[in-house]
């Protein structure tokens, strides 16, 4: 299933009855208006829907997403302090040099923290709970990502390492947190 | 350079407002410091509205207000500082009258957060961290984030759930007696432990709850605030400071760096003494946005040591009577977190307790004539300290 269709599975129930509510509203009174249903108080219902999609400039680091296809994660390292980046960007904005050096990172590191996120936001409710992790990798670096686990299997201080997935249903590529066994 | 004083507070009920528009319930707000202060709109030099938006449908919130309230044409604009947008506005008011630039500045601050539904306001909060690095791929939400604190908080020093539940059932206490609180019912442990998971190991009763609300403080300089009133609540100090926008670039996640740093420089200023900075303060108002974080702002101000927030809180030392009482209007937890209206409702619940106006149940005993507030924007994003006293700063 691609994009397209989980956008529309996910919303097509919220704005079919949205838009049937208005409908119905301008039919009955000749005006958007409804009662709010905890408080009795009057609102004009938006008949203008707002939806935004952002175009995210990711060129100066697309070496980033390049190798993260080809299954590899990687960080950037300035050639003059010898900063090291996640998530990599390519400025060095501590010695002002730019066109930073690729470096693949070990993916290896110790799991600072987590959550569990049971409340979802809109865009992510076509997922199952999901655990959000910080590892500190070996590098120094930290890297915010889930953690495929149980979450009975997850505690402070166990050692991880960063896994390349497929992020479905949508199915791109992106990583993840997995345990060392 | 000129000292500053509060000389007018305005406060509406904070709560579900779907009875009047943002500009209307800016304007409850407006009034009550207007006639507090004996003041007119044609007395106001320039007006600062703290609004975070994205939640209400007018995007220039500080002209519809400002429209609506009768100040145009004085000179405006919006301030925008993420939970610590009331401070911010503060701060551009409180800066304006320092510099000789205005001699009666008003901030307001608003927010009226129901007119998005709550699923729209969750995706919103959560896409207020680092946006692409953090949100596109891994939808943290508000309470997620602060979880990741409690998490670590939880397995390096012991803390308890318990522990975060007791910061819960102090605000709803407190709450119970402010009538301008949207939560006025009080909670047990009981229920504090039974309430819902929305991001492990927070629960609904750990988090505070989408508002709407306003707030607004008349400030004026010295020379205009001696004739206006005989009971100005001065500025002392302000410090801020800002954070990472990425969690993962913090180094540890036990305390909220940029706070500390404004704390800092807060007390610095103002001659404090870390240490002891609880000695200082007859009554604080602290980020409670949620549980975790009045834990953190304990440490963060120096009224506990680094590890020990809890056990403050086990101990019940914050509530009045108790070493130093923080958050006794109910706090973001019951009283309500309308965005940008929060850092100014904080500076009228101080200049209020100070000048004995509290609402019954809530009133501290003034010894030192001192308050400080302590409002942080996103999840340390941004973060402002400022420091209120009866006494003027320069004298």
């Amino acid at each position: 299933m691609g994009v397209t269709e989980i956008k529309e599975r996910q919303f097509n129930e919220i704005d079919k009855k949205a838009l049937e509510q208005i409908d119905l509203l301008i039919k009955n009174s000749g005006m958007p208006i409804m009662r709010d249903l905890k408080t009795n108080n009057l609102l004009w219902v938006d008949v203008r829907e707002l939806t935004q999609r952002f175009m995210i400039p990711i060129g100066r680091i697309y070496k980033f997403f390049d190798q993260l296809s080809k299954g590899k994660i990687i960080g950037t390292k300035c050639p003059k302090c010898g900063s090291i980046y996640f998530p990599p960007q390519d400025d060095c904005t501590k010695c002002k040099v730019s066109g930073l050096d690729v470096i693949e990172l070990s993916g290896e590191g110790e799991l600072l923290t987590y959550t569990i996120i049971t409340v979802k936001p809109v865009s992510f409710m076509h997922y199952q709970d999901y655990i959000v992790g910080i590892a500190r990798l070996k590098e120094g670096i930290n890297i915010l990502a889930w953690v495929n686990e149980k979450p009975e299997d997850v505690k402070v201080g166990m050692k991880v390492k960063v896994n390349i997935t497929k992020r479905e249903p949508e199915g791109y590529f992106t990583y993840e947190l997995r345990k060392i066994q | 350079m000129v000292d500053v004083a509060i000389v007018g507070t305005g406060h509406s009920k904070f709560g579900n407002r779907t009875d009047v528009n943002l500009q209307e319930l800016a304007w409850e707000a407006v009034k009550q410091a207007l006639e507090e202060s004996n003041l007119d709109q044609k007395d106001i030099d320039m007006f600062v509205v703290g609004n975070a938006g994205g939640w209400s449908s007018e995007s220039l919130s500080a002209i519809v207000i400002g429209e609506y309230c009768n100040l145009a044409p004085k000179g405006t604009m919006r301030v925008e500082a993420a939970c610590a947008t009331g401070s911010a506005a503060l701060r551009i008011a409180y800066q304006a009258i320092k510099a000789g630039d205005a001699k009666i500045a008003m901030v307001i601050g608003a927010e009226q957060m129901h007119q998005s539904p709550n699923l729209v306001a969750v995706e919103m909060m959560g896409r207020a961290g680092n946006y692409f690095w953090e949100f596109e791929n891994f939808g943290l939400t508000f309470p997620g984030y602060y979880a990741l604190y409690a998490t670590r908080r939880m397995a390096k020093f012991g803390m308890k759930e318990e522990d975060l539940g007791e910061i819960a059932i102090k605000n709803h206490y407190y709450g119970s007696f402010n009538p301008y609180a949207m939560f006025q019912k009080q909670i047990k442990m009981d229920e504090y432990m039974k309430s819902r998971v929305v991001a492990y190991p927070l629960k609904v009763y750990d988090a505070c709850p989408i508002t709407d609300g306003a707030a607004a403080v008349i400030l004026a300089s010295e020379e205009v605030a001696k004739k206006i009133t005989d009971s100005p609540v001065w500025v002392a100090s302000q410090g801020f400071k800002s954070g990472t926008a990425n969690l993962s670039k913090r180094d540890d996640f036990i305390s909220i760096d940029a706070a500390r740093l404004a704390t800092e420089e807060a007390y610095k200023k103002a001659k404090i003494d870390f240490e002891n900075s609880w000695r200082y303060f007859d009554v604080a108002e602290v980020h409670d946005c949620f549980t975790i974080a009045e834990i953190m702002a304990y440490e963060d101000l120096g009224f506990a040591k680094r590890g020990e927030g809890h056990l403050l809180a086990r101990e019940e030392q914050t509530y009045i009577g108790g070493k130093i009482p923080v958050n006794v209007d109910g706090g973001l937890k019951a009283k309500g977190h309308p965005i940008g209206a929060t850092g100014v409702s904080m500076a009228v619940s101080i200049a209020r307790q100070l000048l004995y106006r509290a609402h019954k149940g809530t009133q501290v005993e003034v010894k030192n004539g001192m308050g400080i507030t302590h409002n942080v924007g996103g999840t340390g994003h941004y973060a402002y300290v400022t420091i209120f006293s009866l006494k003027k700063p320069s004298a």
